[in-house]
């Protein structure tokens, strides 16, 4: 019965395709929806409509090109990788281009890219690969190797600076220890340390705007029309928009550009405003449906590479979501990190659309197992 | 096998760790899912009427619409005071990231003085947040489209097109119709005590002084609202709602241009004011002071030279002589004095004095003279000859018999010494005097010789031309009294409607037939072969009468003769007539006060005379309609001497 199943499913075209047909009906749910919203958000622009629409397009092609690798093929490359990403992300620091106060591009001549979106798979990868090479849970010492490998590439972006994806990096290899077993003990320990550690953050790493953000994050309403406009306008665009939104084109907080960066980090205050509470249900309804899929995705893999890079992407998404949500309803500071599949933007879509492409690889590749066997 | 087994036990333990570890990763995933969704609620629904409000607070701006001022017209219907379309160039401050940029990147568009940026930072002070505030008015064409085609490099400034007052009559009327200004602080303290401010929200300009300070709020209007969408630049998108403005009320004068234009020609380069009003309601029909100026610079703020070329004149063309000059009434007031006498029955019309040319104090033994203006004296005098002639010795008798206490309460029922009503706030009381005056004033007691020139119109006692007018009426109207006012109607939402009369309490004589008495004596001065007016009027197409006056500045020791060439210009005397016609029917009495210009026969007498001859050639008299509403003031007008006019007190 069951095998009769699995027959049907592997003989079916998206399977011979490797590609899990809930997760991209999901992904193009997104998709979709953020078409209209940037419609909405850029006041009405087809251009910017139609430049998404080929990000996009990008973004499924390289999907679609992931989702056709095998994950044995991602373990034995891991490392490699990683090494690659790290050296990159020291070159960015030598000789990157400038960007809004902040150093962040290596320009190869050809393409500009931003090695730490490769850090976003490649640390995941890398202690996925690590920790399954021995019995899990890991013991203390693989443990701290793995702490270790978090932190090279989580400082070198953090001195970019970019708190954001240092942050998403950090968490995305955590989750693979947490996932792998990590023992409650330590995981209170770096609890206890990470309290330490802000203090020396605040004072010896952060840069003057991002501590600024904190500050009005914090109260907003102490310099309402400096750094604390942008989150008041934010709040004022949520929450004008009620239960039913003021309508898809009606939302003035942002038609009439009250609202920052609408496009792009503040998108989801624009869908808020013109979909209210109803539709922003719906919408964490279609993330919590990709995350669930992920996850399930990650517990019926059969390796525990596979198990472990499979769960940390699915809740690296997550974190996307809720700092992005979190920060544009007052909840975090202002970080700049986009709405997944939401915003408008380049390179993250393609980094997002590769690990929905490893996913897919592994919700479709199950021989390896048997291979081994 | 037994690693094998190892291996698919570890397995299964693996997944076992890593089923549960998925599953606390999920709770805690749907644990923050929650979180975010409670704020959400809490953003969206709970705190959705705040926000909403704050989102309409930020789209929404309710912007004030001037309403348009109300004109001002003459007898014929031409307009006085006007409103013009202009451009200028305006700032809102708050929109402007870097003022000093900004200020030097207009001034190499368009020439902007230093002196208009300093009055604009000045109002940058006071004017209330987000109001645009006019850094240069009156833009010529090429102005505006030099600015027009520069406009992206400056947010926040704009080219308005705006309704400026002018005056297109410039100085020929300019203390009677004063001028509009900006609003300064102490407008705003002024509209803030009689809670008007809201209703100045988009005005920029208010009367300061004249007709158009007096009838500020009929001509200004009531302000409206327009509810406009703007963007985060405050650029305004669309109309939302509308209250449009109510225009203020016009205002009609009585003055014919003509006249104005005339008094001004006739008055030429001497300082004086003459004053015409209808006997009938009291009607400014002419009031001109000069010399005068253009009230057109006042109007978007005028430059320090302008300002100080004005001030600085010795003539003082800013004060109005018509209400605010404080003349010797001389002769002009002989006949009240006569009046007075015959009320009180010290003379009769027949009574003669002895004239030898000096008078003395009776049964006192001082050195001192009276002198008549004639030497030698006119001989034996009655009372029409004491007028016609102008004999001082029968005044010196007469108030040396009357006294002080008679004759200042007499003159104030007249009008002297008092406000006359008029409405325009530049107005002097001038001087009645009496014995408190002098005392208060001097700390000096009255003195029997104080009385005995007042008898002449001299001494202390002082008159503006316009309560020259207004006593002489009362003659004309037989103790009459009534109040000049400058407006004589209004249009309010297209009907016109004329203002009331108003009449103090009248003067009671002991016999009517006295006032006869008077004015046949002022008909003889004009029309009999010995009348001091009778050369200035001969020929005229009506009768009229009137009495010269010529008033003396300087006095001149007791052997001492007037000697015109001698005399500085400034210490010569003034010439002074009052004056009215048609002697039957009297439809306009006219004063003429001219400083320096020497007797009043031959200086003054023969501008009056030029001006009732525009009046009857343009047929003015028919052109005039009487108001039928009359405001009977009950008790007489007593006020304390140190009290401002306001609109209150001046009206009773």
């Amino acid at each position: 019965m069951a095998k009769t199943l699995n027959e049907r499913r592997r003989s079916s075209l998206f399977f011979r395709f490797h590609i899990d047909l809930p997760l991209l009906l999901g992904i193009l749910t997104l998709m979709s929806l953020s078409l209209c919203v940037v419609y909405s958000a850029g006041g009405q622009n087809m251009d910017m409509v139609v430049r998404q629409m080929i990000r996009m397009g990008i973004g499924l092609g390289v999907m679609l090109m992931v989702a056709q690798i095998s994950p044995f093929t991602f373990q034995k490359w891991a490392p490699h990788i990683f090494v690659v990403g790290v050296c990159l992300l020291v070159a960015v620091l030598l000789v990157g281009d400038m960007g809004k106060g902040a150093q962040r591009w290596l320009n190869l001549g050809f393409i500009k890219f931003q090695p730490s979106e490769i850090m976003k798979l490649s640390l995941p990868m890398t202690i996925a690969w690590f920790l399954s090479k021995y019995t899990l849970p890991p013991n203390l010492k693989n443990t701290l190797i793995g702490f270790v490998l978090i932190a090279i590439p989580t400082l070198l972006i953090a001195k970019q600076p970019d708190l954001g994806t240092s942050l998403l990096v950090a968490s995305s290899g955590f989750f693979v220890l947490f996932l792998g077993g990590l023992s409650v003990r330590v995981l209170l320990f770096v609890a206890g340390a990470v309290g330490a550690f802000l203090p020396i953050l605040w004072f010896y790493l952060m840069h003057g705007y991002q501590k600024q953000r904190v500050l009005t994050f914090l109260n907003p309403e102490s310099d309402p029309l400096g750094s604390g406009y942008h989150i008041i306008q934010s709040k004022i665009a949520i929450g004008s928009g009620g239960l039913d939104g003021k309508g898809w084109l009606h939302g003035t907080q942002s038609q009439l550009e009250f609202l920052p960066e609408r496009h792009t980090d503040f998108i989801f205050s624009v869908f808020s405003e013109e979909f209210g509470f109803i539709g922003v249900l719906l919408l964490l309804s279609v993330y919590a449906f990709i995350i669930i899929r992920g996850m399930m995705i990650a517990v019926r893999a059969q390796e525990g590479f596979t198990k472990l890079l499979a769960g940390s992407l699915t809740l690296t998404f997550f974190v996307y979501l809720f700092v992005n949500i979190g920060m544009v309803s007052g909840l975090l500071p202002v970080v700049g990190v986009p709405l997944p599949l939401m915003s408008y933007g380049g390179t993250s879509i393609v980094t997002l659309m590769a690990s929905f492409g490893m996913l897919m690889a592994i919700a479709t590749n199950k021989r390896l197992l048997a291979s081994n066997q | 096998m037994r690693r094998q087994k190892q291996h698919i036990q570890d397995h299964s333990a693996e997944a076992n760790l890593f089923a549960r570890r998925s599953i606390v990763a999920l709770l805690v995933v749907f644990g923050l899912m929650s979180v975010l969704i409670v704020n959400m609620f809490y953003l969206q629904i709970k705190s959705y009427q705040t926000y909403q409000t704050r989102s309409n607070e930020n789209r929404i701006k309710v912007q004030p619409v001037a309403p348009n001022r109300g004109v001002i017209r003459d007898l014929n219907g031409k307009i006085l005071a006007a409103n013009e379309p202009a451009y200028s160039l305006e700032i809102i401050p708050e929109a402007v990231k870097d003022m000093d940029a900004t200020l030097l990147g207009l001034q190499e568009i368009m020439e902007i003085s230093s002196e208009q940026v300093e009055q604009f930072k000045e109002t940058i002070k006071y004017q209330r947040r987000f109001k645009s505030i006019p850094l240069k008015t009156k833009l010529t064409d090429q102005e505006v489209a030099a600015f027009s085609v520069q406009q992206h490099r400056f947010p926040g400034v704009g080219i308005e097109a705006r309704l400026t007052r002018t005056y297109p009559y410039s100085d020929v009327l300019t203390h009677v119709i004063g001028y509009v200004g900006k609003i300064n602080k102490r407008d705003l303290n002024r509209l803030e005590q009689t809670e008007q401010l809201s209703n100045y929200a988009a005005t920029r300009s208010i009367g300061k002084i004249g007709i158009e300070r007096f009838y500020e709020e009929a001509l200004h209007g009531t302000t409206g609202n327009e509810e406009v969408e703007v963007n985060h630049r405050s650029r305004v998108l669309r109309q939302l709602n509308v209250t449009p403005p109510k225009p203020g009320t016009d205002l009609h004068l009585s003055i014919a241009v003509e006249m104005q234009q005339l008094a001004k020609d006739a008055l030429g380069s001497k300082r004086g004011a003459i004053v015409a009003i209808d006997p009938r309601d009291g009607a400014i029909l002419t009031m001109y002071s000069n010399p005068s100026y253009d009230p057109n610079l006042f109007v978007s703020g005028i430059s320090q030279k302008d300002y100080s070329a004005i001030t600085s004149s010795k003539d003082k063309p800013m004060l109005n002589r018509a209400t605010q000059g404080q003349y010797p009434p001389a002769s002009t007031v002989k006949p009240q004095i006569a009046l007075l006498g015959l009320h009180k029955k010290l003379v009769t019309p027949s009574t003669t004095v002895w004239d030898p040319g000096f008078w003395k104090f009776p049964n006192v033994d001082t050195q001192r003279n009276f002198r008549d203006w004639k030497p030698g004296g006119h001989g034996w005098v009655d009372l029409e000859h004491s007028l016609v002639q102008s004999c001082d010795i029968y005044y010196y008798d007469l108030a040396y018999r009357l006294g002080i206490d008679e004759i200042s309460p007499f003159g104030k029922k007249f009008g002297f010494g008092e406000y006359t009503g008029v409405d325009i706030h530049e107005e002097s009381r001038a001087i009645m005097p009496s014995r408190e005056w002098k005392k208060e004033r001097t700390r000096n007691p009255w003195y029997q010789g104080d009385t005995i020139s007042v008898g002449i119109g001299q001494g202390y006692w002082t008159s503006t031309p316009i309560q020259l007018a207004m006593a002489t009426s009362v003659l004309v109207n037989k103790g009459e009294v009534i109040e000049p006012k400058i407006v004589t109607g209004t249009t309010e939402n297209g009907v016109y409607t004329n203002t009331p009369i108003t009449k103090r309490p009248p003067i009671k004589l002991s016999d009517d037939r006295y006032w006869q008495v008077i004015l046949d004596a002022l008909y003889e001065t004009v029309n009999s072969p010995e009348g001091t007016a009778r050369t200035a009027f001969a020929g005229a197409v009506y009768t009229s009468a009137g009495k010269t006056g010529t008033a003396q500045l300087f006095s001149l020791a007791e052997d001492e003769e007037y000697d015109e060439e001698k005399v500085a210009e400034r210490k010569r005397d003034n010439a002074m007539y009052v004056g009215y016609a048609p002697y039957d029917d009297p439809t306009i009495v006219i004063v003429v006060a001219v400083e320096n210009a020497g007797g009043g026969s031959s200086n003054a007498a023969p501008i009056a005379r030029r001006m009732m001859d525009l009046y009857f050639a343009l047929g003015l008299a028919d052109k005039r309609t009487i108001s039928d509403q009359i405001i009977q003031l009950e008790e007489e007008i007593d006020e304390p001497l140190d009290v401002v006019p306001t609109e209150e007190n001046k009206n009773g």
